[in-house]
């Protein structure tokens, strides 16, 4: 007796007219997580694609891997750090003391342990908050529950920072679900990437929370600049006095949000999506030559107050959630241009936004998650004036 | 006549509301609605300046040329929106800093200029009167919702009245800051047309365009 014929003997009390055809979403959820979906288009053309919606999404929060173990190590390595100077509390404490594992800080597995402690919680509030909404809406607007908030989910956890209270999770991914997707009839009618919309909430609703030294490492007491807070006050070059060298950053053993710290880590889930082609390379380069410019010419113009102008672009790179923000957001493909063209320009707006947020505006630090939301909304306009180009073109050619 | 009084007066609730139906007067919706307070002086400003340009222009509206109409109601209200400011500097100082420049945008108000020209310019005074005084009812019933919800999430209070102790007076509630800034107003009101409409079906308009399934083709 398969799993399979388990669902073909239940399917039937599920479709129009069985005992259950409300519930049928989350029937359907279930079936084609496990399964490969049964429908087929019934019209021509008969084009088969081998990536399907699910593949894609999937392919997404496998290329996530990477940053989730790394950022697993990185959180209870900061936290482990931060317990030696100020004393560990709290029922995590209590678990690992239970274990005896301890807090030792040289020890990777007592790091990513911790770290998973840290990780689960704001996992699992995720995932039963957000996928309430997400049933609710299936059940009403009768559409399906989609793969897409698996990869929604896993993002927001990775955005926030460790020491989120979990009431604030369950709102922000409330918000993102509801207001960033289904108002707007659900996935693939988003213009906005859900899981940048929750973390944008949490950030202007509770900044205390989201913002300043103290929230980076959940330990009481702590303190500790992130490398773009130093940047933005003093400076790139005085990065290296506060314990941050290129290297560090590189690999990711700074203060930051959960996921977001290793670049190298970001850089692999990158290869992965590029090579299965689930990312479309042209978003990444225009991102990065908007960014790599923009900073270059802000080094060679100089300020004298300001010093984060002289931040080299190997270090914008490496901060904060720039390259989180270019692999997994950026490179999203509904919320983005859909025109090959309009890729390069969308691409190359978000990263002079990122590095025009980061120096020129006092009031925030990190621009990644602003100028990425900022992308979405002129995406459809850079998709307009590039098919309007070739419409012209087109024109013109036939005098 | 076709309408009663009392049509006059309720259909601007829900029915016709200003706000949530008209989509007018969102700009000021969006500015002064951060506590209940304000919002509440700001819903009687507009509801007597719509009811008393809409009388007044509704008394002379023979007498008004078609060719400058739009320049004499805008003389009418901006008289009224002069009073109005100038007895907020007198008895309520601090609300009226607070208000500020949305005061003297009432004079541009959609709401105002909506009423003079679509009803009062075709109606007797009195019946002009009491259907200024319902419109900017339904205007004042959105801005106060909207206070509502912006004042207790967002301060933890009801007319200045502490009601969720906040973190910082050693209370349990954390304020949503987010709500205190005037772009929540937007979310407040779209989330309240979205009930209106959920509530009243008709109120929803067309579709401008489906989304064809494959099989329909």
């Amino acid at each position: 007796m398969g799993l399979r014929s388990f669902f073909d003997r239940i399917e039937p009390s599920f479709e129009k007219g069985g005992k259950y055809e409300r519930y049928f979403p989350l029937y359907e959820m279930v079936e084609s997580f496990l399964f490969t979906p049964k429908t087929v288009t019934t019209a021509a053309p008969h084009a088969r694609s081998y990536i399907d919606m699910k593949r894609i999404m999937t392919y997404v929060v496998i290329a996530t891997i990477p940053c989730i173990l790394f950022g697993l190590y990185n959180t209870g390595l900061q936290t482990n750090l931060a317990i030696a100077e100020h004393g560990a509390s709290g029922w995590r404490a209590a678990i690992i003391d239970g274990l005896g594992i301890g807090f030792n800080a040289s020890n990777p597995l007592a790091n990513m342990l911790h770290g998973l402690l840290y990780f689960l919680p704001i996992y699992i509030v995720t995932l039963v908050a957000g996928g309430f909404w997400e049933v609710l809406f299936a059940t009403v607007r009768r559409h399906e529950v989609n793969e897409g908030f698996l990869v929604t989910s896993m993002l927001y956890t990775l955005i926030l920072p460790a020491s989120t209270p979990l009431w604030q999770v369950a709102l922000g991914i409330s918000f993102g679900v509801v207001i960033g997707k289904e108002v707007f009839g659900g996935t693939g009618k988003n213009f906005l990437n859900p899981a940048l919309v929750g973390r944008a909430f949490l950030y202007f609703a509770y900044p205390a929370y989201m913002s300043g030294d103290t929230i980076w490492t959940p330990v009481d007491g702590f303190s500790g600049a992130t490398a773009l807070a130093v940047s933005a006050s003093e400076g790139a070059a005085a990065l290296p006095e506060y314990g941050i060298t290129w290297m560090d950053a590189f690999v990711g053993t700074i203060q930051g949000c959960i996921g977001e710290t290793s670049t190298i880590a970001c850089l692999i889930g990158l290869a992965f999506l590029l090579a299965t082609r689930i990312a479309n390379y042209r978003m990444v380069v225009g991102c990065l030559l908007g960014m790599i410019a923009f900073s270059s010419l802000l080094n060679w113009i100089g300020s004298d107050t300001n010093p984060a102008f002289a931040t080299p672009w190997y270090w914008h790179l490496v901060m904060g959630g720039y390259a989180f923000g270019l692999v997994f957001m950026v490179t999203e493909p509904v919320s983005g241009s859909h025109t090959n063209l309009g890729r390069y320009f969308y691409g190359a707006l978000i990263g002079f936004m990122v590095v025009m947020i980061r120096v020129i505006n006092p009031a925030f630090p990190e621009g990644m998650m602003l100028a990425i939301l900022f992308g979405n909304v002129f995406a459809p306009l850079i998709d307009y004036f590039v098919v309007q180009a070739n419409i012209r073109r087109r024109a013109r050619r036939n005098v | 006549m076709a309408q009663t009084y009392r049509n006059m007066l309720v259909d601007p609730m829900v029915d016709n509301n200003p706000i949530t139906l008209q989509v007018l007067g969102i700009c000021s919706a969006l500015a002064v609605t951060s506590s209940l307070q304000v919002a509440m002086v700001m819903a009687i400003a507009v509801t007597l300046v719509t009811a008393f340009s809409s009388m007044f222009i509704s008394v002379i509206r023979n007498q008004i040329p078609s060719s400058i109409r739009i320049i004499v109601q805008m003389i009418i209200i901006a008289s009224l929106v002069i009073v109005v400011d100038q007895v907020l500097k007198a008895y309520a100082y601090e609300i009226s800093k607070t208000l500020s420049v949305f005061v003297g945008l009432i004079i541009t108000n959609c709401i105002v200029m909506g009423r003079a020209e679509a009803f009062a310019m075709k109606n007797p005074p009195v019946a002009s009167f009491v259907d200024g005084i319902g419109n900017g009812m339904g205007y004042g019933l959105i801005l106060m919702l909207v206070g509502f919800i912006r004042e207790l999430f967002g301060s933890g209070s009801i007319f200045g009245v502490t009601i969720l102790e906040t973190v910082n007076n050693g209370g349990w509630y954390v304020p949503n800051g987010l709500l205190l800034l005037p772009p929540s107003a937007f979310f407040v009101i779209g989330l309240l047309i979205w009930a209106f409409r959920s509530w009243k079906p008709e109120q929803v308009e067309e579709r401008e365009y489906r989304i064809q399934t494959v099989e329909s083709h």
